[in-house]
């Protein structure tokens, strides 16, 4: 076990000293991998600022209930209690169609029009405020409330909840999209990274496995590599999505003055950056497990 | 019983080339055995089937009771732990001191590094270079190469030593101490291997002798 962690260790060791021999081209390899996992890294923090801005941003959803023209008073009533006895109601308000008609009225442009009218076409309504701002519970309400009796009408205004949300879905799916390439993109440069690695330590395999050294032993350090220099790459997208964040915020504190709305964009949190650097070093790993699988077995001492 | 020994083995490469014929000896323990024979009459081969760096194509070769033969290529590392190989090409390492070159076996086994470093500076002392330790190879003489790589293949105390033309390239002084290394080594038990075409430390010590001519024994 302590002869296992002393390989790892010294293996750990070798392969830091490597890449801290040849700064040049491994700060040039991790800033590669870095550019290419900005562009989904940067598009993450703008989705996630996104929804962290439309979550503030939004009032209550409400959904209107229009009755029939018929409807009693006492079947007002029934649907008032029935509304208000809804889990994910917050709050009913009676409309009726005389205080409608009366804001018509003061609307400019449509005053003109209400006027030529000879009687109010407009039905009673319910205006209910839902308690959380919730496409799918806005959508299950609408259903439910059109099936009571004497309304005609349920109207939704939480479509645009719906029109956000689709936006930020598709957004994910595009950041998904490019994440998922340029891990690939990763994946390869590591790919070619360890290969050459592999040829210029031609010597040093052939004379390992000479002296007796196991196939693990010999693949270990380049798994290391791999690894260090996607994680390496991981923060340098890191480091290069907070700074384009602070410098984006230089600009938006500007307009955020104007508007009086505070627009900052939030900085990456630690969770998600160290998420990242796993994420990158374990593509790292992967480049090196399958250039390591596809060209060290062509070494063989003679 | 028999260290290492050879049934009826022959290996032909791929295009025909056809490098050992039929050959069988067996060599015991301690023993130091020389192996001569015109370029080309595969003395290589036969050393390099030993270390399982190549294989044979038909016949057996068993080294420490081991079918090497059938070896899986799993297993192989851990015969070479016990085998010492010295190259006429060396294959030393030149990005690192010669001390690092001898500790390399001892690293690949997990050795502890202090005991690694101890036992690395003795085979540099036996072979004469403690005082170059920190010199890189590339520095070293001709000689002193082969004394790296004579170093480096005791470093792991194994029980058979091969050498494949260990004093090829150098003078007769040399030659001469090289050979007296290796006659040492088999009086305190190792089993010496040495392929040759150099007459002159034969004449000296008098060994046992395998003379191959065209892949068969002679």
């Amino acid at each position: 076990m302590i002869g296992w962690l002393r390989h790892h260790w010294f293996s750990f060791t070798q392969t830091a000293r490597r890449l801290a021999a040849n700064p040049l081209a491994s700060l040039l390899n991790a800033l590669a991998i870095g550019v290419a996992l900005t562009l989904p890294l940067g598009g993450y923090v703008l989705l996630v600022n996104l929804q962290h801005f439309a979550g503030s941003a939004a009032t209550e959803a409400k959904i209107s209930v229009f009755l029939a023209q018929d409807a009693t008073q006492a079947e007002i009533a029934e649907v008032q209690t029935r509304l208000r006895a809804t889990p994910g109601v917050r709050s009913v308000e009676f409309v009726g169609r005389d205080a409608a008609l009366a804001g018509l009225k003061r609307t400019p442009g449509v005053a003109e029009v209400v006027a030529t009218l000879r009687e109010n076409p407009l039905p009673d309504a319910f205006v209910v405020t839902l308690t959380a701002r919730d496409a799918e519970l806005a959508q299950r309400l609408e259903q439910q409330f059109g099936k009571l009796q004497k309304v005609v009408h349920v109207q939704a205004d939480s479509a645009w909840v719906q029109r956000i949300n689709s936006l930020i879905g598709f957004g994910r799916t595009a950041v998904l999209l490019t994440a998922a390439l340029l891990a690939f993109a990763l994946v390869t440069v590591t790919f070619n990274t360890i290969r050459l690695q592999i040829l210029t330590l031609r010597t040093e395999i052939e004379v390992g496995k000479l002296v007796g050294a196991t196939d693990s032993y010999i693949r270990r350090p380049f798994f290391y590599l791999g690894a260090l220099q996607g994680a390496l790459g991981g923060l340098a997208a890191w480091a290069i999505v907070e700074l384009g964040i602070v410098l984006l915020n230089r600009d938006l504190a500007v307009l955020s003055g104007l508007y009086a709305v505070d627009m900052r964009l939030q900085l990456l949190d630690s969770v998600d950056g160290l998420a990242v650097l796993a994420f990158a070093a374990g593509l790292g790993w992967l480049g090196a497990y399958a250039s390591v699988s596809k060209h060290l077995y062509q070494i063989e001492p003679t | 019983m028999a260290i290492v020994s050879f049934s009826q083995v022959s290996k032909r490469y791929p295009g025909g080339y056809e490098a050992l014929k039929n050959v069988s000896f067996s060599v015991e323990p301690g023993e130091l055995l020389f192996i001569t024979g015109h370029s080309g009459a595969g003395k290589s081969t036969l050393l390099k089937l030993i270390a399982a760096i190549e294989r044979a194509t038909a016949g057996i070769v068993l080294v420490a009771g081991q079918n090497v033969s059938a070896m899986r290529g799993r297993a192989i590392p851990f015969l070479r732990r016990n085998l010492g190989l010295v190259f006429q090409d060396q294959k030393l390492l030149y990005d690192r001191s010669a001390f690092d070159n001898v500790m390399l076996p001892l690293i690949v086994t997990g050795h502890p590094w202090r005991d690694a470093a101890r036992r690395a500076r003795a085979a540099l002392d036996k072979v004469g270079l403690l005082e170059r330790e920190r010199a890189n190879p590339i520095t070293l003489s001709g000689g002193e190469q082969q004394r790296l790589c004579i170093a480096r293949a005791v470093v792991n105390r194994p029980s058979i030593l091969i050498a494949d033309e260990p004093t090829a390239s150098l003078d007769a002084e040399y030659a001469d101490a090289i050979v007296e290394m290796f006659r040492s080594f088999s009086q305190v038990g190792v089993t010496v291997l040495i392929a040759t075409h150099d007459d002159r430390p034969i004449r000296k010590l008098q060994p046992r002798v395998l003379t191959l001519h065209r892949g068969s024994l002679a």
